[in-house]
Order: structure tokens, then sequence, then C-alpha cells
């Protein structure tokens, strides 16, 4: 009995994985191998090229999502860090206040902030249609349906998720270390980028990975602030699911999506050096 | 000691600003450390002793005063352009680097040749006994060898002078006296100026050359560890060191008369304080005559120390006086609870405070 304890104490979490994880993904995997139509149902076929066919469609937003991704995960790193950084060190007795301001804005619905993006950022909205105004911006000036509309829109969305653990691991760096750099004669950039830095990298590994993966997946963004142009892969697998009804090619989109991301990090794991990270994370 | 000046500080004040009100952490302390000197800094925790300390390696800015590296004036030089370094006193190792990337951390941003770095890191590796292990990460280390780690890493600079913030705080009583010889070993090989902050006079009076017992933002004493010992100039410092005996009382004919006995001090009149060292006085059945202290008391305690026995003995006027005997001989008792004694001890162990 004693042995079996831990096992027991387990099965709660191995049940919750298997109802909410693996049935789904074994039901939706399933689904990505059948054909048919929406009006007689389909049957498995066990058909791989719906693999092919929903790829060969939708190579270009996959790639554009990846893009937006990338681009929005590179500007969440260069705002946030410094975010972080200046909570982590200079914040003082009011660190948790700045965290909880850094979070308010995370009270209201995520499509509710992306919509007023869309007002503030409307050609003739209280911003653009002000300058336009007084003569300002030009009349052709237009943000909205843009890659900077939707890369902007994005890194706002999740920014948070880039700073938390970037301020964590920077929050755990000893003052005292950067002193000891600075009495070994580092200059104040040289301690940051000889111990501040490369301390803070499993926080900054944890952050991209907590922005890169939902950012190039997230659909509402490119719906929202994208216009027709800037249509992106999570809006894809929307159409064809819920539009199309088109289940097969909705679902073998997310698996491809999945496949790629994960190679993604695995890749960007090793080029940071997974033990060192999971090393230091351990502490 | 060359009896050059290595660090001087005039008149150093270092104030703070703590929820709005202005707290005085040093309130003007003058120091001159010669060349080649172990020179300590005890006192209480909160006495400022780390302050002055973290105001000679460039950490604080004092507010007034000067601070002078070897005759130079660097109050305005940052810490990466001071020729001093630290020991920090939870060692502050950087946590991602082998144990040879500290040590070497120093040389590397002062770009030494990679030739130089290579012979002096494994030196030093060599004198703090870590030679074979190069390759560890500090917390794969016990805290004795971490310790080792930064002491090797800010000697291997060879500084002008080494500020250590109480190295040894964080490890067990044996390995903290084994560091103290360690340590002052190390000082005689390297001959380097040591500035060693701690609240353990113990560590203090060991290693010392000279001592500045510091209170409450203030030097008290400035002086050899003999004579802070022994003649300890104000009632903190002889509260700080040691155990210590006072007597006060008033003055007539160079004797004070208290404990229905009387205590010399040739030449006062007056009001006056005296501390006795426990282990100056001796016990007596008789009064020993005038030409040495005596007081007369009754034994309250008596406890038994393996090397000396403590004897507690409360004065007709209430005072307690604590003396120290050593057990020389076999272990029999001087005075048993409940005994009259008399104390006694001469003239020129009654030291009269504040002179």
């Amino acid at each position: 009995m004693r042995r079996l304890t831990p096992y027991l104490l387990a099965l709660p979490s191995w049940m919750w994985l298997a109802i909410f994880l693996v049935v789904p993904m074994v039901a939706m995997a399933s689904v990505s191998l059948q054909t048919g139509n929406a009006y007689d149902g389909y049957a498995m076929t066990f058909s791989f090229s719906n693999y092919g066919e929903a790829l060969g469609r939708y190579s270009t937003q996959l790639l554009r999502s990846l893009l937006y991704g990338g681009l929005a995960t590179v500007a969440m790193l260069l705002i946030g860090y410094p975010v972080a950084y200046w909570i982590a060190f200079r914040g003082g007795d009011r660190k948790s206040m700045y965290l909880f301001l850094l979070l308010l804005p995370f009270f209201v619905s995520f499509v509710l902030r992306t919509i007023s993006w869309n007002f503030l950022l409307a050609d003739n909205g209280i911003l653009f249609g002000t300058l336009k105004g007084w003569g300002l911006l030009p009349e052709s000036f237009h943000v909205l349906a843009t890659t900077l509309a939707v890369v902007g829109g994005l890194t706002y969305n999740f920014l948070p998720f880039m700073i938390l653990p970037v301020y964590v691991a920077l929050e755990r760096v000893d003052p005292r270390v950067v002193e000891a750099a600075q009495d070994l004669y580092a200059t104040r950039a040289g301690a940051f980028r000889r111990v501040v830095l490369p301390l803070s990298l499993p926080g900054v590994f944890a952050g991209v990975l907590m922005t890169f993966v939902p950012a190039t997946a997230d659909p509402i963004n490119a719906q929202i602030l994208g216009g027709t142009g800037n249509t992106m892969i999570g809006n894809n697998i929307q159409t064809e699911y819920l539009v199309n009804l088109n289940y097969p090619t909705a679902s073998a989109l997310s698996f491809t999506l999945m496949a790629v991301l994960l190679v993604g990090i695995f890749a960007y794991a090793r080029a940071l050096g997974t033990e060192n990270v999971l090393e230091a994370a351990a502490r | 000691m060359t009896g050059l000046s290595a660090i001087e500080l005039e008149d150093v004040v270092k104030e703070y600003l703590s929820h709005g009100e202005v707290v005085q952490a040093v309130k003007g302390v003058t120091l001159d450390i010669a060349e080649g000197e172990f020179f300590s800094l005890l006192g209480p925790s909160g006495c400022g002793k780390t302050t002055t300390m973290r105001m000679v390696a460039g950490f604080e800015a004092p507010t007034k005063g000067l601070v002078k590296l070897h005759g130079k004036d660097v109050t305005d030089v940052p810490p990466n352009k001071r020729d001093v370094n630290m020991v920090f006193q939870s060692y502050a190792l950087f946590p991602h680097m082998s144990v040879w990337d500290n040590v070497a951390f120093g040389l590397k941003q002062r770009r030494t040749p990679q030739e130089e770095i290579r012979r002096r890191v494994g030196e030093m590796l060599e004198i703090v006994d870590l030679a074979g292990r190069e390759k560890r990460r500090p917390r794969e280390m016990s805290g004795g060898q971490q310790q080792r780690v930064a002491l090797a890493r800010a000697l291997v600079n060879r500084p002008r002078a080494l500020l250590l913030d109480e190295p040894l705080g964080a490890l067990d009583l044996k390995l903290r006296q084994a560091m103290q010889i360690e340590l002052k070993r190390i000082q005689r090989e390297v001959g380097i100026t040591f500035v060693y902050v701690t609240h353990d006079q113990n560590e203090a009076l060991t290693m010392s050359d000279r001592i500045a017992v510091m209170n409450d933002g203030l030097v008290e004493q400035l002086a050899r560890p003999r004579e802070i010992y022994e003649r300890p100039s104000t009632a903190f410092v002889a509260g700080f060191i040691g155990t210590s005996n006072l007597l006060a009382g008033t003055a007539t004919g160079g004797e004070v008369k208290v404990g229905g006995g009387r205590v010399l001090v040739p030449g006062r009149e007056g009001e006056v304080t005296v501390t006795v060292r426990p282990e100056k006085i001796t016990i007596g059945a008789e009064d020993p005559g005038p030409e040495v202290s005596g007081v007369r008391g009754t034994v309250a305690e008596v406890v038994y120390l393996g090397t000396y026995t403590s004897y507690s003995v409360s004065l007709a006027d209430g005072t307690d006086i604590t003396v120290f005997q050593q057990n020389a001989h076999d272990s029999v008792a001087t005075a048993e609870r409940g005994d009259s004694v008399w104390l006694s001890w001469q003239a020129q162990h009654s030291y009269v405070i504040g002179s």
C-alpha cells in the first residue's frame, strides 16, 4: 500500500491530463485523417493527404503567423526587459504596486482591449483623425489593416507574459553579485552583460515561450486590427472549423501549427542550452 | 607596516533617507589605516561599520567628508576604478560561472594577457587550496570552499587593500577558527592591507593589528587589541569586548569607597567609573590590605567552565562582579555559593573609563 501511495496521490492529475488533454488530442488526430463533407458527415479514411492539402492552401498564412509572432516576441522582449529590470532593481517598496498596474488592463476582456485599439487606431479616430485635422498627418495615413497594427496588438496583448517571468528571474539576482562585478573592475554595462543578463536568461527563455506560442496562434488581433490582408493561421483554423465546417482541414492545420511550434521550441531550447536554463531555473 | 597610509577617512558622514526622515548611519568617522595593516572595524549590527567599509569600496558615496586611497582623493571615483577589492558577507560569487571564471573575472575585466591570467589564477587557487576544483560551480561547494573562492577572486587582482565584510560569519565555529589563522597567514604572505568588518570581538582580537570599535555611527576607541581589552576608553567598549565589571563612585584621596572596601584610583578625585576584567580578580577570605583594591561580597553563583570557573559575587550595594578563576590545580572550588568573600586586584588593573 505504501509503495502505491505516491501513484494514488498522482492519480487525479493523471486523470485530468487523460481526460482533458489526451482524449481531445486523439479525437482531433482522428478527425484530421477523415474525409467527407459537412452534410453527409466525415468518415475515417486515414487520409494523410489532408495535411498536404491544408499546408498547400495556407502556407502563406502559416509563415506570416510565424513572422508576426516572432516580430511581436522580439518587440515584447525589447519593451518588456527594461520594464522588468526597472521594477526589479528600482521598484523599491512599490514593486507589487507596479506589477499590479501592469496587470490592471488585463482585468478587461482580451477581445474588448483589442477592439479599443481598433478605435484608437481608426483612420479618422480620436488619434489620427485629430492629427489629420491639424494637418500633421497626410490624409492617406493609416495604421489599421497593416502588419504594424497586428504586430502591435499582439505585442500589447501578450506583454505581461514576457515581463513577469523576466521580472521573477531578475528579482532573484543578488544585488551583491552585481556589486561584486563592479568591485572587480566591470563597468555598469559590463556587469550587466557578464552577470545580470546571463542570470536572467531563464526568465527570458520562459517569457519567449509564453508569448511566442500564443501570439503565433492568436486569431483575434489579425481579425480585429489586421483587415483582410493580414490573416494569420489562427483565423484560417477558425474559419475552416466554424464557417466551412471542414473539421479535417481545421484539425490538420492545428496539428501542423503545433508541430511547427514544437520544433521551433526545441531548436530554440537547444540554441540557448536547455541544460543551463533548466539548471538555473531549478535553483 | 611601513607607516604609509593605505586608506584615510576624513570626517566621513553618511546620511540616509528612511521613510522621509534623515538617518545618520555614520556620524563623522576619521581613520588612518596604514599600508600592510590588518585593521578591524568592530561593533554591533547597525553601528555603521559596514556602511563605512562600503564607502571605502565605493558602493556608497559619503554625504560629507573625504575618502583617500594611498593619499589620493577617491571620494567620487566609482568602485570599478578603485584599487581595492572586497570579500562579501555572503561571498556574492557568480553562480553561473565556474570557480576558475569567478577568480579570473577581475583579471579579464582589466584585459590581462591570457597567459598571465592562467598563471595567476592557478597560483591563487593553489594558495587557497582549491587546485583541482577549477570547473566546479559555486553551489557545488561547501561554505568554507566558497569562502576561499571569494578570497581568491579578490586577492588574485593584487589590490592595494582588501576589504572583508564579516567573511567568516556563515561558517561554523571550527571552520571559522581555522579560517582566522588561514586569513592571517595569507595576509602575511601577500602583504596587503586588510580591512576587516566584524561583530565578533574574538575574531577582531585574534587577527587585528588595530581595532576601531564602532557604536552608533562613531568610533568609540581605536587602538591595538591588547589596549582595547585592557584599557577600554568607554563603558560601551568595556561592555562590548569580553566580560567587564563596572564600579562607580566618588574618589577621595586616590580611592573609591565601594562594597565595604576600596578601589584604588591613584591621582583621581571626584566621580569616576572603573572597569576591571574578571580574570584579574582574586577571591580570598581575608581583607588583602590597603596596597591593593579590595571589595566585600557574597558569592551568588558558581559556574564551572572547564578551563576556568566563573563566580558571580554580589556587593552590599547590589553591584554584581564577575570573577574568572583559572582551574590550574585540582578543581577545588575557591568559594561556595553563599560564602562571604573578599575580591582583590592590583591597582594597575583598575581602569578609569573616559580618561
